[in-house]
C-alpha cells in the first residue's frame, strides 16, 4: 500500500532521513517510533506531498505522491491546520468539500461519543479538546490510509484511552494505519508492527509480538534499549 | 478494558484467557464468538492480533471455524475436560516449583496448602 524506496531527505545539506526503504501492507496497524528528531515527521510529510525536494521514490497504492494519492490519505498533521474560529459544522462543509469518502453521520456520533460541542469553535477548546476534534475528523473518512502523527501527544492518560478505542473502532478494515508517537507504553497494544527510526534511518520493522517473544520485553523497554546513548 | 502484559505476545495472553474461559465455562461448548472485530474492541487490542489468537487455538482444536456461521467453541467435551486438568497441572507445577525453591519439604507444601485454604495465615 506503501513503498518507500531509497528516501533520502536533507534540510540544508544535514540528513534527515537517509536511504528509508519501507513497504507497509494494507490491513495493518504500524507504529513509527524514533526519539524527537530522527525523522518520524520528516518521513509523514513527504507521504502527504508537504516535502517535495527529496531524493528516491514513494508510491501509495502505486501512484507517485500527487492529488490521487492524497485523496486516499486521511491525515492528522501533528498540529492544528484549521481556522481557529471554525466549529464543527465549519469542519463538515470543509471536509465534505475536501473528501468523496468523508462520512457526516459518523463525524457526528463521533462527536457526541468524545463529548464534543459541535457548536464551540476550536479557540475556544483546550489541547485535549482539540485533538479529539481533528482525530473525528480524520476518523471520519473512509479512507485506504489513516496517517496519524501524535494522535495522544496533548492529552492526559484519560483521554488517551478514549482517542485509542476510538481510532480502533473507526479506521475502515482493510486500510493501512500508520500512527507515529513517542508515548509508546500507552498504544502498543494496538500496533502489529513497528519500524525503529533512528537519526533518520530505519533500524528495525518488525511485528510487535515477535519482539516481545524473542526479547522478553515491552516495546517500550527494547526502544529504550535500542536508543541508549 | 482487558489488560494485558506487554512484555509477553499478546497474542498468547488472549490465547491463555480464552483458553481459561473454556474450562471454566464462561464460554459453553458449541457457542459462538463474537467476530474478530468485535473481540478487538473488547481486548481493545490490534484485530490481528485477535486473529493470531484465534487461529492458534483452531490449530489446539479449542475453537472451530464455519464459513458462514463463524467461530464457535469445541463441542469435544473430552478436550475441554483435557484442557481442563492441562490448566490445572500447569498451575500446580508453577506453584509447586516456587515453593521448592524456598526449600519446603513435601509434608510443608501440604501443611501451608491446607491451613491457607482453612482460611488461616491470609
Amino acid at each position: 500500500m506503501i513503498e518507500i524506496k531509497n528516501v533520502t531527505k536533507t534540510y540544508d545539506g544535514k540528513p534527515a532521513l537517509i536511504n528509508v526503504n519501507l513497504s507497509l501492507q494494507t490491513g495493518k496497524i504500524i507504529g513509527l517510533l524514533g526519539p524527537n528528531g530522527s525523522g518520524k515527521t520528516t518521513l509523514i510529510k513527504i507521504l502527504n506531498g508537504l516535502l517535495r525536494d527529496y531524493k528516491g521514490e514513494v508510491l501509495i497504492d502505486g501512484n507517485p505522491v500527487n492529488e490521487i494519492s492524497k485523496s486516499l490519505v486521511s491525515y492528522l498533521p501533528d498540529r492544528n491546520y484549521l481556522p481557529n474560529w471554525t466549529n464543527a459544522e465549519g469542519a463538515i462543509k470543509i471536509f465534505k468539500d475536501l473528501y468523496q469518502d468523508f462520512d457526516e453521520e459518523k463525524m457526528r456520533s463521533l462527536f457526541a461519543k468524545l463529548n464534543l460541542d459541535p457548536k464551540q469553535p476550536l479557540k475556544k477548546m483546550s489541547k485535549g479538546m482539540k485533538e479529539k476534534f481533528q482525530l473525528a475528523l480524520v476518523m471520519s473518512r473512509n479512507a485506504k490510509i489513516y496517517i496519524l502523527d501524535e494522535p495522544i501527544g496533548g492529552v492526559d492518560p484519560a483521554a488517551r484511552e478514549l482517542i485509542l478505542k476510538t481510532i480502533l473502532e473507526n479506521y475502515a478494515p482493510e486500510s493501512l494505519v500508520l500512527i507515529s508517537t513517542h508515548l509508546i507504553a500507552d498504544i502498543e497494544q494496538i500496533f502489529d508492527s513497528v519500524v525503529f527510526l533512528k537519526e533518520g534511518q530505519v533500524v528495525l520493522f518488525e511485528d510487535v509480538d515477535t519482539i516481545r517473544q524473542t526479547q522478553g520485553k515491552s516495546i517500550e523497554e527494547y526502544f529504550k534499549e535500542v536508543f541508549r546513548c | 478494558m482487558e489488560s494485558f502484559q506487554n512484555t509477553q505476545p499478546i497474542y498468547l495472553q488472549i490465547m491463555n484467557l480464552i483458553k481459561k474461559q473454556i474450562a471454566t465455562s464462561v464460554f459453553n461448548p458449541g457457542q459462538l464468538l463474537e467476530s474478530v472485530r468485535e473481540l478487538a474492541m473488547i481486548y481493545q487490542v490490534n484485530p490481528n492480533t485477535v486473529q493470531r489468537a484465534l487461529s492458534e487455538l483452531e490449530r489446539e482444536g479449542l475453537v472451530r471455524s464455519e464459513r458462514t456461521i463463524g467461530r464457535y467453541i469445541t463441542k469435544d467435551e473430552a478436550a475441554i475436560a483435557q484442557l481442563h486438568q492441562n490448566l490445572v497441572d500447569e498451575a500446580t507445577s508453577t506453584y509447586i516449583n516456587n515453593v521448592l525453591e524456598l526449600h519446603l519439604s513435601p509434608e510443608e507444601i501440604l501443611t501451608t496448602v491446607k491451613s491457607r485454604l482453612k482460611g488461616d495465615n491470609t
